[in-house]
């Protein structure tokens, strides 16, 4: 599948031969699990496996979830306590389904930076790379709408804050809102689509996470050093790669096994640390909390959202020149929107002909400077906006804007990057040969 | 890994040692929290029954005429893991509870399948998930470490609104309010409800203000999560089982690739 020379599936039985000619399902799944992997791979590679493992567990706890729960907002609210004092098991059924979402994020959220680290997106992985910002925005629509069906006072109002943001759209902006709400406000047809749809997405994601596999498959594993692997013969590819199984496997597995120690701790001891406590009072139209504020992995586009008030001079500027069209609120919802963008076209803003950023000695500042710009905007979304905090998102949505639009493309141009290892096998040797070893350096786990 | 565990267990030490500044009220204003020693704290915390009964004692005695609690099914006062209550006890006191029957359209004594009554003053809120949907420790400045490491604190708080009553009243567009250290704002429409030896538990227990407060507090936290013993263990299990899980898949992927790493051991 990959293009990487390798032993492919031969049907060994009569059986698997008549079943080989009709359907080479067999041959799929072998070619899939034995697929040749860049040996150098390190920790930060392990995190695809655990996102698929918490969609899984979001499907099948989601589903019976469904079983208990009313969509209706007379019955949304009670349902949940249903589930969490009557239905058994079912305080832990829901609370894994809540932290899992939250674990879901937090995995996709390092898997896209170590992907931004490594230079994953760059040719020829860019339609990886889209399909995977695709999955990530299905993601937050489904975690937007799930968490509304709570029906508590954060998932009315942050349903009214985030369907707002299409009603500051000019011109169609009132329609379109109304036509996603089902109505005028937030109230029983949002639930009820919300709930429709929130059922629905995981499962267009499924789709879209086959296709993510099937690209990278396709082109092969990135890796660490950021040199493809050797296919001039089955022997040097050999030499640069290992099967997925049973190697990648069992330490996707250990590394899976080690996220759920930290998942399960946080499920059984403190479940409710990450939510928000006004979600345990009942939706009411008529009280607004006085914070309104996402779950935290929405925080740094929140922030995005808010750092554009009418104090701008950017914001002043494009209202100025088009005649009033962008607003204050409207220029919010395109810098946020905006700030996604630049994120997916990455590929083509990334001018460097270097992958990975090992070997970019500029690059990586910037890289953790923009790392920690997004734990700064994750933050400070989930303060007030006001004072010093949104001067704080003001700087650190503009170095948003910065990273993907300047520097990315400049560095290309201004770095000089270090020697690369010429192949996956020197590279592996270096780190872990035995030379390595009698250094003392070189883990797994840079 | 040994290194990035060591940072960790360093960011730890300093954000263990940092001083926690009281807890901040939204307005900005300071609001008096006291942190109590509950039982129920932390990965190995329980409730204490007896507590959860006199709590239970108070709420019946006390708030339960204006509050009600209308999630909580009666008969979860004799799950294990609560109250405890025998099954004869469960079914008394919900006979002393009245209901409108929906088929009958009649009154009735309620029955352990019913839930406790609903708030029967218009403006007292139901309290079934008060101690979740309140916030003791917040900050410093948003960054979790008070709520890490003592809680989000909604316990602490119902204990300190009803213990740190100032003795002040003030009236205010025809209605009087009495002024409160932990309340936001200062003033809470609430006149105090307890008083030093307003109940006489069984038990013997004391009963002024601040025990008696703390009481109730355990009990609505059972109220608002009964089944927090239950998580903690499933929790704890899960922890453990993983824990060893991870061990022999750390030692079976440690032999599995020791061969192509060179140096160790050959392996099979």
């Amino acid at each position: 599948m990959s293009g990487i020379p390798h032993d492919h599936y031969e049907p060994q039985s009569g059986a698997a031969r008549w079943l080989h000619r009709r359907l080479p399902v067999v041959s799929l799944i072998h070619d899939t699990i034995m697929i040749p992997t860049p040996k150098n791979l390190n920790w930060m590679w392990i995190w695809g496996v655990v996102l698929v493992f918490c969609l899984v567990l979001q499907i099948v706890t989601g589903i019976v979830l469904a079983m208990h729960y009313t969509p209706h907002i007379a019955m949304a609210f009670a349902s949940v306590e249903h589930i969490m004092r009557d239905v058994n098991g079912g305080h832990m059924l829901r609370y894994i389904h809540q932290n899992g979402a939250m674990f879901f994020f937090a995995a996709v959220y390092l898997h896209i930076f170590r992907g931004l680290y490594y230079g994953s997106y760059k040719a020829p992985r860019e339609v990886t790379w889209i399909i995977g910002m695709l999955i990530y925005l299905a993601m937050m629509a489904t975690a937007f709408m799930g968490y509304v069906l709570p029906w508590g006072q954060m998932s009315f109002w942050g349903a009214t804050v985030i369907t707002g943001l299409f009603g500051a759209i000019p011109g169609i902006g009132a329609d379109l809102q109304t036509w996603l709400l089902g109505g005028p406000a937030v109230d029983n047809p949002t639930l009820q689509r919300f709930f429709s749809l929130h059922y629905l997405l995981p499962f267009i994601i499924v789709g879209l996470v086959i296709v993510h596999v099937w690209a990278f498959h396709t082109t092969g594993n990135g890796n660490p050093a950021g040199v493809e692997v050797r296919r001039g013969a089955k022997a040097e590819a050999g030499k640069d790669t290992l099967p997925f199984w049973p190697y990648f496997v069992i330490k996707d597995l250990f590394a899976l096994a080690l996220v759920l120690v930290l998942f399960f701790a946080v499920v059984g001891f403190m479940p409710n640390f990450m939510g928000h406590p006004d979600n345990y009072i009942e939706a009411n139209p008529l009280l607004t909390p006085t914070h309104i504020v996402p779950e935290w992995y929405f925080l740094p586009f929140y922030a995005i959202l808010r750092a554009y008030t009418g104090e701008v001079w950017a914001v002043q500027l494009a209202q100025f020149v088009s005649f009033g069209i962008v607003d204050a609120k409207f220029f919010g919802v395109l810098a946020m929107f905006g700030s996604m963008l630049v994120l997916a076209l990455v590929p083509w803003l990334d001018t460097s002909a270097v992958r990975s950023g090992r070997y970019r000695p500029m690059f990586r500042w910037w890289f953790w400077l923009f790392a920690v710009d997004f734990v700064v905007l994750t933050w400070v979304g989930s303060r007030p906006a006001e004072g010093l905090y949104a001067t704080i998102a003001l700087i650190g949505s503009a170095y948003w804007f910065l990273y993907f639009l300047v520097v990315l493309p400049l560095l290309g141009v201004l770095e000089r990057p270090l020697p690369a290892a010429a192949t996956i096998e020197e590279d592996f040797r270096d780190r872990h040969g035995p030379e390595a070893r009698g250094r003392g350096a070189g883990t797994p786990a840079e | 890994m040994l290194r990035t565990l060591a940072l960790l267990v360093a960011a730890a030490l300093v954000t263990a040692a940092a001083p926690a500044p009281a807890a901040r009220a939204a307005g900005g204003a300071e609001r008096v929290i006291t942190d109590v020693a509950f039982s129920f704290e932390g990965p190995f915390g329980r409730y204490d029954a007896n507590q959860l009964q006199r709590g239970l004692q108070v709420f019946t005695e006390v708030c339960s005429g204006c509050h009600g609690l209308k999630y909580v099914p009666l008969r979860s006062l004799g799950d294990p893991g609560g109250p405890g209550l025998a099954a004869a006890e469960v079914r008394a006191y919900a006979a002393l509870l009245e209901i409108e029957d929906p088929a009958t359209g009649e009154f009735r004594p309620r029955q352990p399948t019913d839930s406790f009554p609903g708030s029967s003053l218009e403006n007292a809120p139901d309290l079934s998930l008060m101690a979740k949907a309140r916030v003791g420790f917040e900050g410093p400045y948003g960054l979790l470490v008070n709520p890490f490491l003592r809680g989000i604190g909604g316990p602490e708080y119902i204990a300190s609104l009803l213990s740190h009553y100032t003795g002040e009243e003030k009236e205010e567009a025809g209605s009087l309010f009495y002024g409160n250290a932990s309340f936001t704002g200062g003033w809470v429409a609430m006149a105090p409800p307890l008083s030093d030896g307003q109940v006489e538990f069984a038990d013997g227990a004391p009963n002024d203000v601040a025990a008696m407060a703390e009481d109730v507090a355990a009990f609505l936290t059972w109220a608002a999560e009964p089944k927090m013993m239950a998580r903690k263990q499933a929790g704890l299990t899960a922890v453990l089982f993983l824990v060893l899980l991870s061990v022999l898949l750390y030692l079976t992927n440690k032999r599995l690739w020791a061969p192509h790493k060179g140096g160790a051991r050959t392996g099979s």
